[in-house]
């Protein structure tokens, strides 16, 4: 590779040089600037000097600790427990805001669970973050196949010679073309909580027995409503990609599998999916760095609540840069968002790398 | 850039060269009104007014959406394109000032002088920036509902107490008419949320912050009036007085004239609109929780950019544009505040007797300013997450606790923010 790079290629770098000077200019020399700010206390509006803080904002981020609780206890050191019979505990606030406890100071309840009569609570610096790391990972986990898998269903149904199929490709790719924006506000409609679209048509189908439910007002189905619109929006891009990659597979090898008598399935099993092996690839690495990024809808639609159900990191870098006008902190947010993009890319690629046989 | 210097090197020279015919110098200045039609047009108004009233200046306005207005002067200001006027929220103003955005207004002080409190923008004991109008916020009802649950009209002097308001509610959610007894407006969640709620805070006896000295909010945002205001603020949406952070602008935007909201917690900018719809709406103060009846005061402000070379100039257009007539015509058209008692006059709605004429009397008397310090952009946005959660369901004093600290945290990494 080095050598044919190195030798006389005078036409090829100058076509490549276009490309190098945008994605240096908009992705690298940004990227660098970011990565300085999270080291320092940068602000967006501040006539103060700008000073290095070293990984302090990293720290504010990513601070956990685990504290267990005792239960509280009455004069005779039986466990005091509430009218329902749980176990009563002291507030979390009263050792994260005590002067005994400097280093929990400033941390916030994350999550708990309990251990016999004590309760241990995870406690975080930054819980928004928490959870907005978390959040981001559920989506990814479950965008990948939902939207991996659905565009392929719809690849294979839309590679067919039938009449009319381009009419059927160009409404599938439809949403690709709208804008995110457009298309989030539309669903803010749908899954409006009285009378939505959705609510509505899952009245009708169940005659009248359903219930309506506010999609985007509840914690339990918030990132669900959203994971589902973000799926239905993309997917028409990446079927476009499966098709492109169905259309290169040999029409000889189906036709070999049909004397051969094979069945559908055994036909996708051994001619279709071994053929789509670099597409799927593509697919795969594409979706997952997409849904890191997703910032629209949650912009659109539920600005990151009810209570942080769909916080995500990209939401909270722009909310902090511009809304707070905290860039250092935003900053950080993206530069471990890209260490983390880069890192499961990476094994990504590892893992669906070419293996040689025998 | 090079290029652009040469360009308008040559221009000024031919400014110079070419006379009096073409003394007059441009001014730019830029509007947060793109869209509005109303606004615009009056803005436009008294450009042209000003433009054809003396031969110094010309003044070319653009206007920007409200939604990106604010992104927009940041940017500019980042690379150094102020316009020479621009128009502000008052809130954000002290931010802006902080941060060397705008210069002191220019202008003598006794041509504000009867000007509403919320309409002046003084930050470190200078004008910056000076307002045609106030906004208020008040209680929608009607006459009718309030006949029907057999409630007595509160005045200024005699406002509702809290309890006798969530009496109102209860009688409301009790007569099974109403969708919900009341309306907040918890979809806008933007600056709406600290202009319209933390009075409700005030009146508790509370604060976003402790105005004392600006360097923090314990106290005042977790104390014990604050932890009263939470617990009530959750019970409006946990007993479903209200609906919630999820409602859908239009129900927001009908839903108090259909009749779907008994009582609506709304701006005197959509007065107008439903006089027209509704006959016998009335405007009616905010409840006293404890510690005075309260609204927020201070909205959109004119300033000169600190980068501006001709501050004389915008403070002569600024000077122009606060007349009584282009004041009272605001009011007429959009509803709002007028901001001079005889600007009042002239208008439809707040003049003695009119159907708005109580707004005066209360932006002038209680309209409590937001946190006059640049930390309150961020307070701001940390105030609106914690009523959001809270209305969600979040617990009070967690919440509550965790707005103090990431507030406390802010203004020490801004060393105080000069207080």
């Amino acid at each position: 590779m080095a050598t044919k790079l190195t030798r006389s290629n005078g036409a090829g770098w100058a076509f490549a040089l276009p490309g190098v000077f945008l994605i240096a200019m908009f992705i690298i020399v940004p990227f660098l600037f970011g990565f300085w700010f999270s080291l320092t206390n940068q602000r967006l509006v501040s006539p103060n000097p700008t000073q290095f803080v070293g990984i302090e904002n990293y720290q504010n981020l990513l601070g956990l600790a685990v504290i267990t609780i005792e239960p509280e206890r009455d004069d005779k050191g039986q466990v005091v427990r509430d009218d329902k019979g749980e176990i009563a505990y002291p507030r979390v606030r009263t050792i994260t805001r005590s002067d005994a406890y400097p280093q929990y100071s400033g941390m916030r309840e994350w999550f708990r669970w309990q251990w016999g009569d004590n309760a241990n609570v995870v406690i975080a610096s930054d819980v928004v973050f928490m959870k907005a790391l978390a959040n981001t990972f559920i989506f990814v986990l479950f965008i990948v196949p939902l939207q991996g898998g659905g565009a392929l269903l719809l690849a294979l149904l839309i590679n067919q010679k039938l009449r009319g199929i381009n009419a059927f490709r160009t409404i599938y790719f439809m949403p690709v073309v709208i804008s995110i924006v457009v298309i989030s506000l539309l669903w803010r409609f749908i899954y409006d909580g009285s009378d939505g679209l959705l609510n509505n048509i899952l009245n009708v189908l169940s005659f009248g027995l359903f219930q309506p439910v506010d999609w985007l007002g509840r914690t339990d189905t918030a990132l669900g409503a959203i994971i589902v619109m973000s799926a239905w929006q993309a997917v028409g891009f990446h079927m476009v990609i499966w098709l492109s990659g169905l259309q290169t597979i040999p029409p000889t090898l189906y036709e070999v599998a049909a004397i051969e008598g094979a069945s559908g399935w055994q036909t996708f099993r051994y001619v279709t999916w071994p053929g789509l092996r670099n597409t799927a690839i593509l697919v795969l690495i594409v979706i997952t760095m997409q849904a890191f990024a997703l910032f629209s809808q949650i912009d659109v639609m539920t600005k990151g609540g009810p209570l942080d159900a769909t916080q995500t990191l990209v939401f909270q870098a722009v909310e902090r840069g511009y809304g707070k006008q905290d860039i250092s902190g935003g900053s950080a947010i993206s530069v471990i968002l890209f260490f983390m993009v880069l890192a499961i890319s990476l094994t990504q690629r590892f893992l669906t790398r070419e293996r040689k046989y025998g | 850039m090079k290029k652009l210097t040469i360009i308008t090197s040559a221009l000024l020279i031919g400014t110079a060269l070419g006379g009096p015919a073409l003394a007059q110098t441009e001014l730019s200045m830029w509007y947060h009104g793109a869209g509005n039609e109303v606004e615009g047009k009056l803005i436009g108004q008294i450009v042209s007014d000003f433009n054809a009233s003396q031969s110094d200046w010309t003044v070319v306005v653009e206007s920007f959406p409200q939604e990106s207005y604010n992104d927009s002067v940041t940017a500019a200001a980042l690379a150094g394109n102020l316009p020479d006027i621009l128009d502000m929220d008052g809130p954000n103003m002290p931010n802006w000032a902080w941060a060397g955005y705008v210069q002191p207004l220019p202008i003598d002080e006794a041509k504000v002088a009867s000007f509403l409190p919320g309409t002046k923008g003084i930050w470190d004991g200078q004008l910056y920036s000076i307002g045609l109008w106030d906004a208020a916020v008040a209680l929608y009802a009607r006459k009718s509902t309030l006949d029907e649950l057999g409630l007595r009209v509160p005045t200024l002097d005699a406002p509702w107490t809290g309890e006798e308001f969530m009496a109102a509610l209860d009688a409301a959610k009790a007569s099974g008419k109403y969708e919900y007894a009341f309306d907040l407006g918890m979809n806008d969640m933007g600056e709406w949320y600290p202009y319209a709620f933390s009075p409700f805070l005030q009146s508790f006896g509370g604060d976003i912050v402790d105005r004392s000295t600006y360097k923090t909010a314990e106290g005042a945002l977790n104390g014990d009036a604050a932890l009263a205001f939470g617990a009530w603020w959750q019970k409006l949406f946990a007993e479903g007085y209200a609906p919630g952070t999820s409602e859908s602008p239009a129900d927001q935007t009908n839903g108090f004239i259909d009749g779907s909201f008994a009582f609506q917690w709304n701006g005197n900018w959509r007065a107008v609109a439903t006089m027209a719809e509704v006959d016998d709406v009335m405007f009616l103060p905010a409840p006293d929780f404890g510690n005075g009846n309260k609204i927020g005061g201070g909205s959109w402000q004119f300033g000169v950019s600190a980068t501006s070379d001709n501050p004389e100039g915008a403070a002569a257009f600024i000077e122009f544009a606060i007349q009584d007539t282009y004041l009272a015509a605001f009011s007429d058209a959009i509803g709002l505040v007028p901001s001079t008692p005889s600007a009042a006059q002239l208008t439809e709605n707040y003049k003695e007797g009119g159907p708005l004429a109580v707004f005066f009397g209360l932006s002038n008397e209680q309209a409590l300013l937001r946190p006059v310090t640049p930390g309150y952009v961020v307070q701001a946005k940390v105030f609106t997450k914690a009523l959001a959660d809270i209305a969600n369901g979040a617990d009070v004093a967690d919440t509550l606790d965790a707005a103090v600290d990431e507030i406390d945290a802010d203004i020490q990494k801004n060393d105080g923010y000069g207080h």
